[in-house]
């Protein structure tokens, strides 16, 4: 065999060993040479799956901020050391990018010379016949009573049909035909490679220019597409305030409906939305995996919650009616929730009257244990309750210092500025008295829902590389690189190709040993050629 | 929906009864295994090494030929395979006939999915190469193994699904998932089985010497090139359906949760398990790394999987709650 037979594979040589003294080019040669080497290639990818793993088994701030906080209570010792190494952030670490830039700069260096190669094998025609067929992997002779190029011809007009690309030779009066075809499994192999690439790139346009905002917003409130809306946002390097769709959005109304094991079967946040500051309103039925995708950005449903509604009567008659704050679940089956209410502002109230904060706890259905503790049976709002505690005195909001604003301010209450004037459970429509006259009346729930605006310019590119990735993938395993070769002799060499002599066709058939055996194709084949060619006997 | 607890219950009883074939399968292959005449299978096999080394592509076509009891047990195993694979099927079908839904929710339905692939691809591979029958002892012990597994530990009552879950791409991307982990795992078998008879081959045929306590199993397995082979397919079949659900996985997080890619815990497993997986079949094709080193990597494969499912579900917390454990 050949070389040019033996290789049907247009992988790299292998590394060349190092010799000793050589000049700086060399040494970068050889470098180059080894990043690009499938060894190194191999152990960056296992790098790779390695270092993912912390990631995994330790918190990560991307993911949940309050375990890694909780993660450093447990730990004060090791955590700082953790922090250095990047293993709350193991995904954005320095050495993690090392590792897949270095992995994707070999796959780069590693497949552009393939391509060169498999561009220039492409256009090649295939190798000329081995000198001694019957040493191939498959090898077969049959005779016809034609001449060499009658029977060259039938065989090439089969082998065509079955898209086999085709070289004829003459050697004196013997016919010889190459024939290759599966190209396209190094086409798709490529094609993944590169597409990894271009998944890379979208991963990274996505990261840069894109941005994600989440916020609470109550039934008959709304919000609209802007960084100082949100209550957490995360934003590109290159997406500024100014490049957001300008979209509005209403939540109308929030429904969930449950199977009759409490599971949540469907959750509906009705929405009102405007594409552009007082453009037209449309509406969208909001549901967990259903977002609503719009100009570039998609909102979605991420969570629901309740919150309880007070009207606030003061002793002097002003009220203030409809007041409500989110309270998060603490329990996701039951929906019971803690939440605060801070009332810095009265009407018609002067700077040194004191302001009015509650904490409380919500139930949607309460049930009656007796000892006047609150508990929720039930995720429905069928009995709706609330344990609340009354503050009065300073809620410290004008501090300047950032508040939690689901709880009080502990060390207010602490230094006795805010003070506890009362405690009650409430059913909706009672009301609770405060020492000075105020009364608390308890008018029953909203719902919330917790929305998430997203926009990643880049996916699209990381879609569409992943379904060519997988196509060159599939091509890549089932399409399989193989050689024919038909030597077409006259049976009597004397008598010099005459037309109406016999001939003797020796075939011999290669392939790639690992993807299934060609055997039986080879097998196929032959029958095929015998059958094909007329003249038969 | 209410659930129909009747067919549940029927469900859990042909689970029951699956378990219970499967093991008298065992034990019809065991007995085959151990009690067939030494026939053409070790012999041809042991002798076809030396072929498959030259280069050639030439498989093993040689049919079995012990007869007697051997052969009886291993017919009464094969039946009990094909018997407890349809018990398995009936068993999902009616779960989901009972819960009004596809029946791979939750971990225990995942895994019986997972073991039901296993088989059926073994039995897809005995119709295509009959000789390759004895090894079932091989696969339907882990196979028994899992479901008992399954049914002690990972059992949910049969219930509808949370909302979350109420989406086709659970169809979609939960379907690849289970198929792609049940050829993995049949993968993960004929490759300890490679590693057994590469062991027996090194030492015994070439070498010349008492075979080790692994390697004594080594003789009646087939040729060690047969089962890398075999092992390179299977991964070569499951990879591609692999990264398909973990595409159609990203695309559903994208409509989900926001995002198609966020490192949760399990996404971030089912990327390790495909660079391996991805390793691994670069490796047959390095210098260095064919065989037994790349038979390694194949198995390490199978722990990212077995770890994504049972340690990423039930110790890590991450968005893939839906063990259905309480």
């Amino acid at each position: 065999m050949t070389d040019t037979v033996a290789r049907l594979s247009t992988a790299p040589d292998p590394v060349e060993p190092l010799r000793r003294s050589a000049g700086p080019i060399v040494v970068v040669r050889r470098w180059w040479r080894l990043l690009t080497s499938m060894r190194t290639a191999l152990v960056l990818l296992f790098l790779l799956a390695v270092a993912a793993v912390p990631g995994s088994l330790l918190p990560q701030r991307s993911l949940n901020q309050s375990r890694v906080s909780a993660y450093y209570a447990e730990h004060p010792d090791l955590a700082p050391i953790l922090d250095r190494l990047s293993m709350f952030d193991v995904f954005s670490s320095p050495w993690f990018a090392a590792i897949y830039l270095l992995l994707f700069v070999s796959l780069i260096g590693c497949v552009v010379p393939r391509t060169r190669m498999h561009f220039r094998a492409v256009r090649q025609p295939p190798p000329p016949v081995p000198s001694r067929l019957e040493r191939l992997p498959q090898s077969a002779t049959f005779e016809r009573d034609l001449s060499p190029a009658a029977v060259a011809d039938a065989a090439t007009a089969a082998l065509r049909r079955g898209r086999w690309r085709v070289v004829r030779r003459r050697v004196g009066g013997t016919v010889e035909l190459s024939a290759e075809k599966g190209y396209l499994r190094e086409i798709g192999n490529l094609a993944f490679h590169g597409a990894l690439v271009a998944l890379l790139a979208g991963l990274a346009v996505g990261k840069l220019n894109g941005y994600e905002g989440s916020i609470l917003v109550e039934e008959g409130s709304g919000f609209c597409n802007s960084f100082q809306q949100y209550d957490t946002y995360r934003n590109g390097p290159f997406a500024g305030a100014g490049d957001l769709t300008p979209l509005c959005a209403d939540l109308d109304r929030f429904s969930t409906e449950y199977e009759d094991n409490l599971i949540p079967a469907r959750f509906l946040a009705e929405l009102t939305y405007t594409r552009e500051i007082g453009g037209p309103a449309s509406t969208y039925p909001l549901e967990v995996n259903s977002p609503l995708r719009t100009d570039g950005v998609r909102l979605y449903l991420t969570g629901h919650g309740y919150s309880p509604r007070f009207t606030v009567t003061y002793p002097d008659g002003s009220e203030l009616t409809d007041i409500s704050a989110p309270f998060l679940p603490e329990e996701q089956t039951t929906l019971a929730s803690t939440g605060a209410l801070k009332l810095p502002d009265r009407p018609g109230a002067g700077a040194e009257d004191p302001q009015l904060a509650i904490e409380g706890f919500f139930v949607p259905t309460a049930a009656n244990l007796g000892d006047n503790r609150l508990v929720s049976v039930d995720p429905r709002p069928l009995n709706p309750a609330v344990a609340i505690v009354v503050y009065q005195g300073s809620i410290g909001l004008d501090s300047g210092a950032p508040q939690n604003v689901f709880r009080l301010d502990q060390r207010q209450i602490d230094r006795g500025v805010l003070e506890r004037v009362a405690a009650g459970n409430l059913l909706a429509g009672q009301s609770l008295e405060l020492p000075d006259g105020t009364e608390i009346r308890f008018e029953g729930y909203k719902q919330w829902a917790a929305l998430q605006l997203s926009h990643d310019p880049g996916q699209l590119t990381v879609l569409i590389a992943s379904v060519v990735m997988l196509l060159g993938l599939l091509c890549s395993l089932v399409v399989r690189r193989r050689r024919l070769w038909l030597r077409c002799r006259p049976a009597d060499p004397a008598a010099g190709g005459a037309a109406t002599s016999r001939t003797v066709v020796d075939v011999g058939g290669l392939s790639r040993a690992d993807s299934g055996s060609f055997d039986a194709e080879f097998a196929a084949l032959v029958k095929k050629l015998v059958a094909d060619s007329p003249g038969r006997n | 929906m209410a659930v129909n607890d009747s067919l549940a219950a029927l469900s859990d009883s042909a689970f029951t009864a699956s378990i219970v074939t499967y093991s008298v399968g065992v034990v019809g292959f065991a007995g085959e295994y151990a009690f067939g005449r030494r026939g053409r299978v070790a012999r041809t096999s042991s002798e076809q090494t030396t072929v498959v080394d030259g280069g050639s592509n030439r498989t093993d076509t040689a049919t079995v030929t012990t007869s007697g009891p051997g052969q009886r047990l291993g017919v009464v195993g094969l039946a009990c395979t094909v018997l407890g694979a349809g018990l398995q099927i009936v068993s999902l079908v009616l779960r989901g006939v009972a819960t009004d839904r596809v029946p791979w929710g939750n971990m225990f339905e995942f895994a019986s999915g997972v073991v039901l692939v296993t088989v059926l691809s073994f039995l897809w591979l005995v119709w295509q190469a009959p000789r390759l029958r004895h090894v079932g002892v091989f696969v339907l012990i882990p196979v028994v193994f899992v479901l008992v597994y399954a049914g002690l530990k990972l059992y949910a009552d049969a219930a509808p699904l949370v909302a979350a879950l109420r989406s086709y791409w659970l169809v979609i991307h939960v379907a690849a998932a289970i198929i792609a982990t049940g050829v993995f795992m049949l993968s993960f078998v004929v490759t300890v089985l490679y590693l057994v008879r590469q062991r027996y081959e090194r030492g015994v045929i070439e070498a010349g010497s008492m075979p080790r306590p692994v390697a004594a199993l080594g003789p009646r397995l087939p040729a060690a090139a047969v089962l890398d082979r075999l092992s390179y397919r299977t991964v070569a079949f499951a990879f591609p359906i692999w990264t398909f659900a973990v595409i159609a996985g990203a695309i559903w997080a994208e409509s989900a949760w926001g995002r198609f890619w966020g490192w949760d815990p399990k996404e971030t497993w089912a990327l390790i398990a495909w660079l391996v997986y991805a390793g691994y079949l670069h490796a047959r094709a390095t210098a260095g790394w064919k065989g037994v080193k790349a038979a390694r990597i194949n198995l390490l494969g199978f722990f990212a999987m077995t770890f994504n499912f049972l340690i990423v579900n039930m110790v890590v917390s991450g968005l893939h709650s839906y063990s259905g454990l309480t």
